[in-house]
């Protein structure tokens, strides 16, 4: 065990996988000798051989396409898209190729391929890098998108990603990366996909939430554990599909709800968890449910991001409201 | 006052350039050799082999057509005309070569192995159609064109990293080059020296879109220089020319040295799809019977015919065996069960979530009443 940021845990989770699996390959812009531009695949190259661990040349599609290819011939590839706001760049080899294969061609084909990208809010990035776009993807029928909100369910999850012979998008929230170290142990171990994480218990009302939300989450939580309210947060981990079982039986335990995303309100999954809420447990509900997301504007100019980004505060107000309503 | 000279020659730099892209040919239209030293090594049982696969084509495009009319195939992209460009380009593949078909692709399919009954249960939309034993190394008729050119990059690279002396294959149309996948495609590719042959069959137009809007390229061939990598341009109504062509950029291929690509210039006697596309909009009478004095069997059938290996005779077997293939694969295709919501459900995902598990148990319930 040793202390690790969530980029770290990244890093040992692709390394042990292809230390693990001599099929694992990794590549995408500047991954290799260059480690990443955010150096979470910093010392793979040097250490398991440019055969594994290469660079492609700067066209997303052609990367999609690329690990479409390799998986066809028995790899099992690891992409990286650079930032998440590139992914338009390649939505037809993700949703309309990777996501389908398995159920067009009746099962006699699959594709392994984990799909890492960075994104989300508060590092002050250029136009683009920082879109919550999950929300896409999640709509798209064949494929899981898996966001970790911490060190440890992030080399957890990675690895289930990368072993699953099914496509995974897999996400990385920048603030996350480096923002603070936890507990991870050094071997390989799994974090189950489609489950979440009941992050934090509480009987007063459950917060539904993903990526950096969660923190926040359990700052407000904390805040409002001092005016007695009991919050217990959920941690959705794999967002699409979701964990309906685990949101279910919170809620049906607290009787109110509030989901959090930082995606604006017409995107992300909270909209998917609200109506899967309304289908099933409506009469244990003894408030609306409430929603905390950003406003449905464009990705804010850098200088903005504070004005724009749901936070902690926010996430207080809404529970206040909710559970005195 | 003096005329400035321009100090580039801009119309020199593009003559040179289109100069480099002459059309490849061995049977002129008549099936007289035009070029003796480039005819291809094939024996006299492969000749008759590849001409008997161009007539089996022509029969099934026909037959598939009148089928289609008679609402017995569904989505059908005819291929008549492109038979030289399809079967003599597939004559060169091997067994365990790659095949990513765009839709108009199918002939080819079959001859790489896919059951003809399968490939007309892809036509009426059946995913039995798609099942795929590991053995037929293909993909199924790819609908977004230009996305079997990037995947076609990734095979590639797959067969290069596995020492493999195998090949893919992928095909476009003239308006498919114009995608970004497709240049995407052979740059990776070319950038990995992978083994692949890029193939776009350029028959003038991308439904009613003639091909000069497309590009001010003047070949499409030409576009390999953008990657890097050898382009050429064939004609596509001259089987021997075609076979010669991807006979060697496979053997370039699978030596290492990276992928080919190859133009070749064919016609589509048929519209677009049977999906209401009517050529009379937008091709003249004129152009269609040009095309046909330059058809592939005419001139392979003389070719032929001058040395010995074909007669009337022969080609009326073929084309009667064809038709009983058909009919056949038909019967066959009739037989498929009918397809289920939860088997389709049960495709999505090898480890299914729980949100299909419900799914499924709600339409088993649905399909057992």
């Amino acid at each position: 065990m040793a202390q690790k940021t969530m980029i770290q845990a990244i890093t040992d989770a692709l390394a042990a996988e292809l230390e693990n699996d001599s099929e694992v390959l990794v590549f995408g812009e500047d991954v290799g000798k260059n480690g990443g531009v955010f150096r979470a695949t910093e010392g793979l190259q040097a250490k398991f051989g440019e055969d594994k661990v290469f660079d492609t040349p700067l066209a997303e599609s052609g990367i999609g396409g690329l690990a479409f290819g390799l998986a066809l011939t028995g790899y099992r590839p690891v992409p990286e898209i650079q930032f998440f706001g590139f992914v338009f760049e390649v939505m037809d080899e993700i949703v309309g190729q990777m996501a389908r294969t398995r159920y067009r061609m009746g099962g006699t084909r699959q594709l392994p391929i984990t799909i890492r990208a960075p994104f989300g809010g508060g590092v002050h990035t250029p136009e683009l890098h920082s879109d919550n776009l999950e929300g896409l993807i999640a709509q798209s029928p064949g494929i899981r998108v898996v966001i970790p909100s911490n060190p440890y369910d992030a080399k957890g999850l990675l690895i289930s990603a990368i072993r699953s012979n099914d496509p995974v998008v897999y996400l990385e929230h920048m603030k996350l990366y480096r923002s603070f170290r936890e507990e991870v142990p050094d071997e390989a171990y799994e974090v189950p996909l489609d489950k979440a994480a009941v992050t934090r218990e509480g009987t007063d009302i459950t917060v539904v939430t993903y990526g950096a939300m969660v923190r926040e989450a359990v700052k407000a939580a904390d805040n409002l554990a001092k005016e007695n309210i009991s919050v217990e947060i959920i941690d959705l981990r794999t967002v699409a599909p979701l964990d309906v079982e685990t949101i279910i039986k919170s809620v049906e335990k607290t009787n109110r709800v509030v989901v959090v995303q930082e995606a604006q309100k017409q995107a992300g999954v909270a909209a998917q968890v609200v109506s899967e809420i309304s289908e099933r447990a409506i009469l244990s509900l003894e408030a609306p449910i409430g929603r905390v997301s950003a406003p449905d504007t464009i990705f804010p100019f850098g200088q903005a991001e504070n004005i724009w980004l749901p936070n902690a505060k926010d996430i207080e107000d809404k529970v206040k409201e909710i559970a005195n309503f | 006052m003096a005329k400035k000279q321009t100090a580039i020659d801009f119309k020199k730099l593009l003559k040179e350039v289109n100069a480099d892209f002459p059309t490849f040919q061995i049977l002129d239209k008549e099936g007289k050799i035009v070029n003796e030293a480039a005819v291809p090594d094939l024996s006299d049982d492969e000749l008759v082999e590849l001409m008997s696969q161009m007539v089996w084509a022509r029969v099934l495009d026909q037959r598939s057509t009148a089928l289609n009319r008679q609402g017995r195939l569904g989505f059908y992209a005819p291929t008549a005309g492109q038979e030289a460009s399809q079967l003599a380009s597939n004559f060169a593949m091997e067994k365990e070569d790659y095949l990513f078909p765009g839709y108009r692709d199918v002939p080819q399919l079959i001859q790489h192995g896919l059951p003809l009954s399968q490939a007309f249960l892809w036509s009426r939309g059946h995913v039995a159609g798609n099942l795929y034993p590991e053995t037929l190394t293909a993909m199924p008729p790819q609908i977004i064109i230009g996305a079997q050119y990037v995947q076609a990059a990734g095979v590639a690279l797959g067969l290069k990293k596995r020492g493999s002396k195998n090949v893919v294959f992928t095909y476009t149309g003239d308006g498919g080059s114009s995608q970004g996948d497709f240049y995407e495609g052979i740059n990776f590719a070319g950038s990995f020296h992978g083994n692949a042959v890029f193939f776009i069959q350029n028959n003038g137009f991308a439904i009613s879109t003639p091909r000069e809007v497309q590009t001010a390229a003047e070949t499409l061939a030409q576009k390999a220089a953008a990657a890097g990598i050898p382009g050429i341009q064939v004609d596509g109504m001259d089987p021997l020319a075609v076979y010669a062509v991807t006979k060697a950029a496979r053997e370039w291929a699978a030596a290492g040295n990276g992928p080919v690509l190859i133009e070749t210039l064919t016609y589509r006697y048929g519209p677009h799809t049977l999906s209401g596309d009517d050529p009379t909009r937008y091709r003249s009478k004129e152009m269609d019977d040009e095309w046909q004095q330059k058809d592939p069997l005419i001139r392979f059938r003389n070719y032929l015919t001058e040395k010995g290996l074909w007669s009337e005779a022969k080609e009326e077997e073929i084309i009667e065996k064809t038709k009983e293939e058909i009919k056949d694969a038909i019967a066959e295709a009739d037989k498929a069960p009918k397809q289920k919501v939860s088997d389709f459900l049960k495709n999505m995902f090898e480890v299914q979530p729980q949100s299909i598990k419900e799914q499924i148990a709600i339409y088993e319930a649905k399909e057992s009443k």
